[in-house]
């Protein structure tokens, strides 16, 4: 091989591994991503249809948690719409009525939703930041505040 | 008092950093020796002052003094003695200040090692390294100050976030920092190579031990996190692409592909301006993961608190080195001439794949990290990203790479015999095959992609262990000769074995856990029996316990099967009195390489558990391949070619210090 023709087969393979690289990203990106709703996306903007994988994010609604040994359901609400939410399996130790919580699974039919992952802050300083974004844009939130209060 | 002087050294240290930062790069340009020798001063006083500063510190943590904010954000007169002093870095400030501690080390063991560096390149090295540390001491003590003091001294301290109360604690953060932070070596050995425009060969043979040194501590350092989140967390999980993971695990890569293709730069004096470059972007990774970590933009575990201001202010730091490095290096690089050539087939041609892949597979997960925050800047929408995304992007350009490490090292420089490295793997390749098919039966035609894993495993694995056997010359010569050859082998060819031999038992881990974990969630009441993986967990029941900050639940499983000795086991529910902070307390017994993993739920109060209990087969050969691959760096770094103008072959003194003195 001359040099000219070593160097277009060094080029042609790099570009060869970038192209599919950048193709499995592009698909990547358009299969692969969790978006994050709170229920007033879903429920009134309609923004997540049934079948679709998303994060859910909002408060425990207090009194809403039900456990059957291993199987639980509660309501997650961003002080204006609600979810119920279905989910088995163990809660993280900072889940509580009334904190930030969110919950990664399947929108149901008729504003339903399947847990398979349950997410609640880290320590009580601390709140999902989309969570706490999303109480902003309601209103809701108080700066410093530990739970929001209606 | 002593804090204040901790306050006082590390002013002090900024002072003497900007000294640093001017004084020996401008006797490097003007060619003034007395200016340059300055480095070897200030970089040791600079340390020192660091050390009285952090120790100021660690003071304060441990005597409870609680008059200093960050103490008492974070402290107990309670807490365990051990987190007292780990608390130190528990929190943004302290670990910041570890940083910059870890940051002036570096400069101080170049200081030292680096005896027999031209006296203009150490110039420059430490100069530029005084640049960072400034920037970092500059944010410390405008936006960070762990030294401050409050007006009214509180009675008692906050604690610290119970689940950094761990012996985890101790050890992850600095190893992590100083494989991070090592980085810095390599990126100022870079900058200075182009400030001063000598790249050559030579410069290749005194980066590597440093790139190697950080190599090392990243990878324990990650290793170290990944089992830290696995049993601290209680979800049976060891890597979750948490943005933060993906924030050391980016510099890995980059850094990996920077210590192969120094090799090349080294041996063969090519792939110069590609190397130049992977030195700096693998520093700039470090910055964009301490930005990303401690800026709060990311929610996750290790986001201590949120302040824009050190947001801006890390974010000024970034693009002043990124964007600061990548001008230089585009001034510069037109000027580089190229190196020496090489056919695609070659050692060359497989360490350039090698960085194909892993620069083209880090890049993917920078993409998959950064993306949510793109996205959110873009349109406002909320996204995460996580294991699907990367499972399909960065898995598939893995799976190249991994066939072709075996090949690589057998490979001969310059030109190389693919149809002959072919021949003497064929046995390898034959046993992967086996495994593959043997695996795909066994699983009863469960996913090909598990049974191509394994078969990958067994691959890298005995591909390893093949260039050692190849090289003994085995079975053609006596068993002495053999052995004769082997200990005259350089240890760096011992390194790279292990190396490549770890990563093949880390994969072997995951697709094992991946394909054969079994998993059971039940609440049971005393007296009831759970099976899984053919053992028998009776539970017995709960009991209190108290520790000295926190109380407990003890929860006691009763296990027997599979001929093990009948023995309990004891997942614990706690709460830490100070933050009323509810934690679990996973328990894990290892069986050979496997564990059975038991976490809890609730504790109700009639005394029924939810338990959610994992067997994971082959789980530490996860951590276990880590560590050898720690191990095989350590032992490439006592090889003897790695230390610059050693007068005598010497094979009595080993050390794996980074002496390229």
């Amino acid at each position: 091989m001359t040099r000219k023709q070593k160097r277009l087969l060094f080029i042609g393979g790099i570009g060869a591994v970038l192209m599919a690289a950048v193709l499995l990203v592009m698909t990547a990106l358009r299969d692969e991503i969790v978006f994050f709703y709170t229920p007033s996306d879903i429920l009134v903007d309609g923004k997540a249809s049934a079948g679709q994988r998303i994060r859910l994010g909002g408060l425990v609604k207090e009194q809403s948690i039900v456990k059957d040994g291993e199987n639980i359901t509660f309501v997650v609400t961003d002080t204006d719409k609600e979810i119920p939410v279905s989910y088995s399996g163990i809660l993280p130790d900072l889940f509580r009525e009334g904190q930030g919580v969110v919950a990664e699974g399947v929108v149901g039919p008729g504003g339903s939703f399947v847990a398979d992952t349950v997410l609640a802050k880290h320590d009580e300083n601390y709140m999902p930041k989309e969570v706490a974004d999303a109480l902003k844009e309601k209103g809701v939130w108080q700066e410093g505040a530990d739970t929001v209060r209606k | 008092m002593t804090v204040e002087l901790g306050h006082f050294a590390l002013v002090l240290a900024l002072a003497l950093s900007l000294v640093q930062s001017i004084i020996p790069v401008y006797g490097a340009r003007r060619g003034d020796v007395r200016l340059m020798a300055t480095v070897n001063h200030t970089s040791l006083a600079i340390f020192f002052m660091l050390v009285v500063s952090f120790a100021s510190l660690t003071h304060a943590y441990v005597t409870s003094d609680f008059s200093v904010a960050n103490v008492y954000e974070n402290s107990h007169t309670l807490k365990p003695l051990l987190y007292k002093y780990t608390g130190v870095w528990g929190n943004h400030e302290g670990s910041m200040l570890l940083w910059v501690l870890i940051l002036g080390f570096f400069a101080a063991l170049v200081s030292v090692f680096g005896r027999n560096l031209p006296p203009q390149l150490k110039a420059n090295v430490l100069g530029v390294q005084a640049w960072v540390l400034t920037a970092f001491l500059l944010f410390i003590l405008l936006t960070s100050n762990p030294f401050l003091r409050l007006q009214e001294v509180p009675f008692e301290g906050r604690d610290l976030n119970p689940i950094l109360q761990d012996v985890g604690l101790a050890i992850h953060p600095p190893m992590l920092y100083l494989g991070y932070v090592g980085f810095s070596v390599t990126f100022s050995f870079a900058v200075a190579a182009m400030l001063s425009g000598r790249i050559d060969a030579a410069w290749a043979r005194w980066v590597r031990p440093w790139a190697l040194v950080a190599w090392v501590f990243l990878t324990a350092g990650i290793a170290m996190g990944s089992y830290w989140a696995y049993y601290e967390l209680g979800w049976g999980g060891w890597w979750f692409w948490d943005p933060v993971e993906n924030a050391s695990f980016i510099p890995w890569l980059s850094g990996t592909a920077l210590l192969h293709s120094a090799l090349v730069m080294e041996k063969r004096d090519a792939l110069k301006i590609w190397t130049i470059l992977l030195a700096l972007i693998t520093f700039s990774m470090s910055l964009l993961g301490t930005f990303l970590v401690r800026s709060g933009v990311l929610t996750s575990v290790h986001a201590f608190a949120t302040d824009p201001a050190r947001g801006i202010f890390i974010l000024a730091i970034l693009t002043l080195f990124i964007g600061g490095s990548l001008f230089l290096f585009a001034l510069r690089a037109p000027g580089l001439k190229s190196g020496n050539l090489f056919a695609p087939v070659s050692r060359e041609g497989a360490l350039v794949f090698n960085n194909l892949f892993l620069t083209t597979a880090a890049a993917t997960v920078l993409v998959g990290t950064l993306w949510p925050l793109v996205l959110e800047a873009w349109d406002g929408s909320k996204i995460s990203v996580g294991a699907p995304f990367f499972n399909l992007t960065f898995g598939p350009l893995m799976i190249p790479l991994l066939i072709a490490i075996p090949l690589g090292p057998l490979l001969s420089w310059k030109r190389g015999d693919l149809m002959g490295v072919l021949q003497r793997l064929y046995f390898v390749a034959g046993t992967a095959l086996l495994v593959s098919i043997i695996v795909l039966a066994y699983n009863d035609g469960g996913p090909i992609l598990a049974s191509l894993g394994f078969g990958l495993a067994a691959w890298v694995i005995l591909g390893a262990l093949a260039e050692i056997w190849t090289r003994s010359g085995l079975p053609g010569v006596s068993p002495s000769v053999a052995l004769a050859r082997l200990s005259g082998m350089p240890r760096s060819v011992w390194g790279t074995a292990a190396g490549h031999l770890g990563l093949g038992l880390t994969l072997l881990g995951i697709v094992s856990v991946s394909t054969f974990q079994q998993e059971v969630i039940r609440q049971v009441r005393p007296g009831d029996g759970l099976q899984i993986a053919g053992y028998n967990l009776v539970f017995e029941g709960v009991t209190p316990n108290k520790g000295s900050n926190y109380v407990e639940d003890v929860v006691s499983f009763i296990v027997t099967g599979n001929n093990v000795r009948e023995h309990r086991l004891q997942p614990t529910k706690r709460v830490y009195t100070t933050r009323r902070m509810p934690t679990t307390e996973a328990a894990i017994e290892t069986y050979w390489f496997s564990q059975l993993y038991v976490s809890l739920g609730e504790v109700e109060k009639d005394g029924s558990v939810t338990a959610r209990i994992w067997w994971k087969p082959l789980v530490t050969l996860i951590w276990l391949g880590a560590l050898i691959m720690v191990f095989g760096g350590v032992v490439s770094l006592s090889d003897r070619r790695l230390r610059v103008g050693a007068p005598k072959p010497s094979r009595s003194k080993i050390t794996t210090a980074p002496a390229n003195a």
